[in-house]
């Protein structure tokens, strides 16, 4: 995916349809944003070259010899759709964790269920957050196991993440299908466009002082 | 759909209109920076050629990367020295207020706000930070948010939101003695599970929640997001008023807080509110409790017995084996007498000065084990000039406490402050992550601070009512 074109007042963000791509299985319950990028690995001003240090503390012992996990197995190399289980992203707010992921080469991300902040930091990215039953995606994440070369679809719109001959009934969040099928996940510049409305609403607040809601920039036209 | 809530009302108060995604446009009251999530932020900003839309209604400070021994510029870590220069660049060039160190008001950022008054009750509050819920003890809909939505707030003034779920959870009874807010909220994670509060918001309610001061309301309310809830707060009361009379923002001007209170009175949550669900909890059952695995969520009272991960629903199963594993703890154990080599007592959970004074009315006159290393760090500049004001400093620093500049330290260590190897530590933080304290073979074992203090004079976890004399302030 390449990274949007920003216009004014128009949502730039590109459509996000459909994803397809082989799949990388991440095991476990309640994966936390600090075991997918430790707090260490956030001591900088950018985003770039956070993908090398996804799951790092999963992937490396202290002398930096590399232990059992997928994100380390050549078979994965170039996946693109990341399968894990319940409650995934737990913890902090850090966009650096699906940035590490994004960098890292993943497009969509399947799984139970996600923790709340990490699905929206997702979403700002384009990222879709895709769940299903528990049933159906340790059966994916078996089958991608034994399958690392197999196509993994999703249809973001239709809701169904498809392999082999399975198709699975999956759910993409409502304000999320819709962000991204439509292409209107860049937030900024599709409430930038209401700027007019908002200083409205800054003033009808008893706590915010008249002072603080900034004159109507001449591009507004407002 | 919940009804007549706090939660119902300010969102209607601060919504600007609907979005194309069915999301609402909310207006910011109130944008909280530091200086981990907002760089890249500030950077696409630059990128796209846009200014900060509500410089005045934006407060920034320093936290998470700021040494807490040794503050001379430049910081011996270079890293640390870049995000601090980063931040004063952005900031300065914004005309943004800057809580920095040389103001003697820099700390914790959910420390700062409510302290200097910014936090108020009916406001939007966020923060590229998870426990930004803590700011919810105060009536407000405070909630963290990632660096691309900072960069929407920076923007416009705005975050897009779904409307969620209200869960009350009301909280009966009086708390035991030894028992604290902490203790409150680890019962709810444990619980209602890690993930019990996704797609709701927790209004926190019930006599043992009104008793609580603003320091254990913030306890409480910082912890939403390790159950799960992105957001939790507590309705205004006098409590709260007499808190804010004492702030930066009324103490000088009681026309203001006058002019302000209707409005705070006019979004607390209606007596025949309707709520999405509604959990009760017993408070006087609830004992010290504590962490024995590697989430929030896995909380034992200490006379309790650590769970057999096969006793516990099949989802759990899995993750409870490992965290034993990593623990190194025996289903059927009580906690008690978990051997520690570290007590940090701090973290926006629980740095505030009524917390340091519960702690040290213990310390008073005990030593810190020979085998434990023991550090304060306060909240804030402001926490610490209190704390030693009335001689805290001096009771920890006799015990053999280590006293420490404010920041964020080893609740998450990305400063000097860190777990070492397999080292246990007694937390009075949020987070037992594996890796969390700046070790990942560290082992956390969160708790209230009276229960850290108790840890750090016996060198074990200790129930703190079985100690002579349990001081309450």
């Amino acid at each position: 995916m390449s990274s949007p074109e920003f216009s004014d007042g128009e949502a730039p963000a590109e459509k996000v349809t459909e994803v397809s791509g082989t799949g990388i299985p991440v095991r476990g319950n309640d994966i936390d944003t600090d075991q997918i990028i430790p707090a260490r690995f956030m001591k900088v001003v950018t985003f770039d070259g956070l993908g090398q240090f996804s799951f790092f503390d999963q992937r490396f012992d202290d002398e930096d010899n590399e232990k059992d996990h997928p994100f380390n197995e050549e078979q994965y190399r170039g996946a693109n759709v990341l399968v894990v289980n319940a409650n995934f992203g737990c913890g902090s707010s850090r966009e650096h964790a699906p940035q590490a992921l994004m960098r890292w080469g993943i497009d969509a991300v399947v799984g139970e269920s996600f923790a709340e902040i990490f699905a929206g930091n997702c979403l700002a990215l384009g990222v879709p957050t895709v769940t299903a039953d528990q049933e159906d995606i340790e059966a994916l994440q078996d089958y991608v196991e034994a399958n690392p070369d197999a196509e993994v679809d999703i249809d973001v719109a239709e809701e169904t993440v498809t392999y082999g001959d399975t198709v699975i009934d999956a759910e993409v969040h409502d304000a999320q299908r819709k962000a991204l099928v439509e292409g209107v996940w860049d937030t900024t510049a599709l409430m930038g466009a209401n700027a007019g409305a908002v200083r409205e609403a800054a003033r009808s607040l008893p706590y915010v002082p008249d002072e603080h809601v900034p004159e109507p920039a001449a591009e507004d036209g407002a | 759909m919940s009804e007549g809530t706090l939660y119902d009302k300010v969102w209607d108060r601060h919504k600007v209109t609907r979005l194309p995604t069915g999301q609402d446009q909310l207006f910011v009251g109130l944008h909280l920076v530091h200086e981990v999530t907002s760089p890249q932020a500030f950077g696409m900003l630059k990128e796209r050629d846009q200014e900060v839309a509500f410089p005045e209604r934006t407060h920034a400070t320093v936290d998470h990367i700021v040494p807490t021994g040794n503050r001379d510029r430049p910081y011996r870590d270079d890293a640390a020295e870049s995000m601090m220069a980063e931040l004063e660049e952005n900031v300065r060039g914004s005309g943004i207020d800057f809580s920095d160190p040389d103001s003697g008001d820099q700390g914790i950022v959910h420390v700062i706000g409510p302290e200097q008054g910014l936090t108020q009750p009916g406001m939007t509050i966020v923060c590229g930070d998870s426990h930004t819920s803590t700011h919810g003890a105060f009536g407000a809909l405070a909630f963290g948010i990632g660096t691309s939505q900072i960069r929407d707030v920076l923007a416009t003034g705005c975050v897009a939101m779904e409307k969620q779920k209200v869960r009350r959870i009301e909280v009966t009874g009086e708390l035991g003695e030894g028992v604290t807010a902490k203790d409150v909220i680890l019962t709810i994670i444990g619980k209602l599970g890690t993930d019990g509060g996704v797609g709701y918001v927790y209004e926190y309610a019930g006599e043992a929640i009104e008793d609580l001061g603003m320091e254990g309301r913030m306890s409480i309310c910082n912890m939403s997001i390790e159950g799960g809830a992105r957001a939790g707060y507590v309705n205004p009361d006098e409590t709260t008023y007499e808190w804010l009379e004492e702030t930066d923002a009324f103490e000088d001007d009681p026309e203001e807080f006058e002019r302000l209170k209707p409005y705070w009175e006019s979004i607390r949550t209606d007596e025949d509110a309707e709520y999405d669900d509604v959990v009760t909890i017993d408070g006087s059952a609830i004992e010290p409790t504590v962490t024995w695995g590697t989430t929030p969520g896995q909380t034992a009272g200490i006379t309790e017995p650590i769970p057999d991960p096969e006793d516990l629903p099949e989802e759990d199963r899995d993750t409870a084996r490992r965290a034993q594993e990593h623990m190194r703890v025996e289903p059927g154990d009580t906690m008690e007498g978990y051997d520690i080599d570290v007590a940090f007592l701090g973290s926006c959970t629980n740095a505030r000065l009524k917390d340091l004074r519960e702690a040290a009315a213990f310390v008073e006159g005990r030593e810190v084990d020979d085998d434990v290393r023991a550090m304060v760090v306060p909240g804030s500049q402001r926490v610490r000039d209190a704390a030693e004001a009335e001689g805290l400093d001096e009771i920890f620093k006799r015990a053999g406490f280590d006293w420490r500049e404010p920041g964020c330290s080893m609740c998450l260590g990305m400063n000097d402050d860190q777990l070492e190897g397999d080292e246990a530590s007694a937390s009075s933080s949020n987070r037992n992550f594996v890796g969390r304290q700046g070790s990942k073979d560290g082992r956390t074992v969160l708790m209230s601070p009276i229960m850290v203090a108790a840890a750090a004079v016996t060198g074990e976890v200790t129930d703190v009512r079985e100690m002579e004399e349990v001081a309450t302030v």
